[in-house]
């Protein structure tokens, strides 16, 4: 009770289900109701951004606004309405060839959370960002404006945007330039590493490396097998690389839900790290190479529905940070020894290497070392380690994800990144009132000196 | 041979899943609406994701005297059509329509006047073929009247009568006809309504709109416990039902 027509208040959270906030939401069915009313507001695609970013006071689900509006199966471009998922759009778009040209770990974001978070992908060191492959974008802005935004017109509003997390104004439409495949397979190969100096070097090694790389990194493994993992380097397969049984066939996976909010007691450090040792001997041992289905190598976690529960009520936090390449493999192993001493048990750690930051000013990438690692929330103990990882990433002239950040503060916030004054003179400029605000802008005074 | 679905009330969210799902099926789509840029959208997004084609034509629903040249026109431009959704509607203020000068003729001119104006249209065609169908999409409101919509309740009421009228006299011909009673579905109209309940998905009710045409029952509800809900609330005797607070 107490909602008005079209308006409804419910909890909500981000995909890592820490924070829970109360928020009014609306949801749009048409293009031109897309747009802002007087208040506060932010936009909130699929909410798999893990914190707080698309929380609010209201927020706005932009599910419903998203038609695909025009592809060009010979160019590779298509123009969709930003509500639209990334599953959508593959299975619009592979049938002709194409694929796109960068994908976060779940194709259940929306096209419009993508451009927000300025995703990266396995590809980065190659391809760059999300962001980057965007050939337009059609804002709304506060002042209920329709605004087309491009590497060459009205650059500032664009590069405020990408990765600007929402805060500029409802990302309405975006036309995006895709990558052109010879498969829906992948040609994959793992490489396993002892420890993180051997971890380093196969990332470095030019002979291993290939368009897609990332590190599963056994998070649990300490001492001298610290940082041990297995690279796993991998390409759209051409047609002729396929073996006979593959070619001509499209496999489509499945979904399975965890049905229950597994006990947070149930991960313990005892059942992670027999997981994850289990799982480093599995997959280190596949040492020659293999074709993955898309499906099963981009979206591995897609496949068991809601696994963002196996956390339990109480959620996690998931901790992606990037240190320059510079002292990375210093930092990276204070990091992993900082967690590991904690006890604190990690379902999943990643490591990979990145290329070059853009000109998007929010934009989380820079040339160096990302981590990502899932944090359950047991206790209040794990703030107390997360500013401890904040230290560290900052004495290394790193930066926390957004996207996935639920516990910054303003000032660690700023000093992480540095480009945040030339963004919040454009945010001043298309937003002088504020109304695009989030729990993660109010939480970090984003918009604000 | 492609078959053609036309679609009156083409912007709603149970109409875009109910297209949807016909061009799933290899349907080819005419979406009529008053929103030409939404059909254009959602036109696109159908060619797009079905490999079909999707046309568009604005429809004044309150022009009774054009919908005529209306059909023919959507005729013209998808050469045939085997069959007409009907899906538009439009709830108003439930209070304000208590009075046709303040809402309530717009009530019963668009749920009941235009939808049998075009659907005469359809009909004529339709028999002429010998083949194709009529869904039309009243509600659950029309099986009794109750003081909270019984305009908008009277309106889909008639509409249910209409079609089982049509029916009728299109057996014959081999034309279907058939009802389709939803609940509460969760759409723009019903978004942050309090007191909803066994709230059914948009997608939910387009398929079920299209599996009913492989199916016999002539009126469906959907979900189908709706049908059961509906069959308690009309035997309750009115000096009874008079009483209560619906």
């Amino acid at each position: 009770m107490g909602n008005q027509a079209g308006v409804l208040k419910c909890s909500m959270s981000g995909w890592g289900r820490f924070p829970v906030e109360e928020c009014e939401s609306v949801r749009p069915e048409r293009y031109r109701d897309l747009t802002a009313s007087a208040g506060r507001q932010i936009a909130r695609g699929q909410g798999r951004s893990y914190g707080d970013a698309a929380l609010g006071k209201r927020v706005i689900l932009t599910e419903r606004v998203n038609r695909l509006l025009a592809f060009d199966a010979v160019a590779g471009v298509l123009r969709a309405e930003a509500g639209v998922t990334l599953a959508e759009v593959l299975a619009a778009i592979m049938p002709h060839g194409w694929f796109l040209p960068v994908t976060p770990g779940t194709q259940w974001a929306s096209l419009g959370g993508c451009v927000a978070a300025d995703v990266h992908g396995k590809n980065h060191h190659h391809d760059g960002t999300f962001g980057q492959h965007v050939l337009e974008l059609e804002m709304i802005l506060a002042d209920a404006s329709r605004v087309t935004c491009s590497a060459t017109k009205n650059q500032a509003l664009f590069w405020a945007t990408i990765g600007g997390m929402g805060l500029t104004g409802i990302i309405g439409e975006v036309n995006l330039k895709l990558r052109r495949i010879g498969s829906s397979y992948l040609r994959v190969r793992h490489h396993p590493a002892k420890n993180l100096a051997q971890t380093f070097a196969l990332f470095g090694d030019p002979g291993l490396d290939d368009q897609y790389s990332v590190a599963w990194i056994d998070c649990l493994a300490g001492g001298k097998q610290l940082g041990r993992s297995i690279l796993m380097c991998a390409h759209h397969a051409a047609p002729e690389e396929l073996p006979a049984a593959l070619q001509g066939s499209a496999a489509v996976g499945t979904s399975r839900s965890v049905a229950f909010d597994l006990a947070a007691a149930v991960l313990n450090p005892l059942t992670i790290q027999l997981f994850n040792a289990v799982y480093y001997h599995r997959q280190g041992n596949k040492r020659a190479p293999y074709f993955a289905h898309y499906d099963h190598y981009f979206y591995p976690l897609d496949r068991i529905a809601d696994w963002n529960r196996l956390y339990g009520k109480r959620g996690f936090v998931q901790y992606q940070c990037v240190v320059p390449e510079a002292g990375a493999l210093t930092a990276v192993s204070a990091l992993l020894q900082t967690v590991s001493q904690s006890r604190r048990p990690s379902f999943l750690a990643v490591l990979k290497r990145l290329g070059v930051q853009n000109a998007a000013l929010l934009s989380f990438p820079l040339a160096g070392y990302t981590l990502a690692l899932d944090i359950p929330m047991r206790d209040r103990g794990v703030f107390d380690l997360l500013r401890t990882l904040d230290a560290i990433v900052l004495q290394h002239g790193g930066r926390v994800y957004l996207a996935k950040d639920a516990v910054l503060t303003p000032q660690t916030f700023r000093a992480m990144y540095p480009r945040y004054r030339d963004w919040q003179r454009i945010k001043q400029a298309v937003d002088p009132a504020h109304g695009f605000e989030s729990s993660l802008s109010r939480r970090l005074g984003m918009g604000y000196a | 041979m492609r078959k053609v679905v036309l679609i009156l009330g083409a912007t709603s969210a149970i109409a875009r899943a109910a297209a949807g799902e016909f061009a799933e099926q290899g349907y080819d789509v005419y979406l009529a609406g008053r929103d030409a840029e939404e059909l254009a959208r959602i036109a696109a997004d159908l060619a797009i994701r079905y490999r079909i084609k999707a046309g568009w034509g604005i429809f004044a629903a309150e022009s009774l005297s054009d919908h005529g040249r209306f059909f023919a026109q959507a005729i013209s431009n998808m050469g045939e059509m085997d069959g007409v959704v009907l899906a538009m509607g439009y709830l108003g203020d439930p209070i304000a329509a208590r009075n046709f000068d303040t809402g309530g003729a717009e009530v019963i001119l668009i749920n009941f006047t235009a939808a049998a104006s075009i659907l005469g249209h359809c009909a004529n065609y339709l028999e002429a073929r010998k083949q194709g169908f009529i869904i039309g999409i009243g509600s659950v409101a029309g099986d009794r009247g109750r003081q909270s919509n019984y305009t908008y309740g009277a309106a889909k009421g008639a509409l249910a009568l209409y079609l089982q009228g049509l029916r009728n006299r299109l057996y014959d011909s081999g034309v279907r006809v058939i009802t389709v009673k939803p609940g509460f579905v969760d759409t723009a109209m019903t978004y942050g309504m309090p007191g909803l309940f066994l709230v059914a998905t948009p997608q939910y009710v387009g398929r079920r709109i299209v599996t009913a045409l492989h199916k016999s029952a002539d009126v469906i509800y959907v979900p189908n416990f709706w049908r059961y809900i509906m069959w308690i609330i009309r035997l309750i005797p009115e000096p009874v039902f008079k009483r209560l607070k619906l």
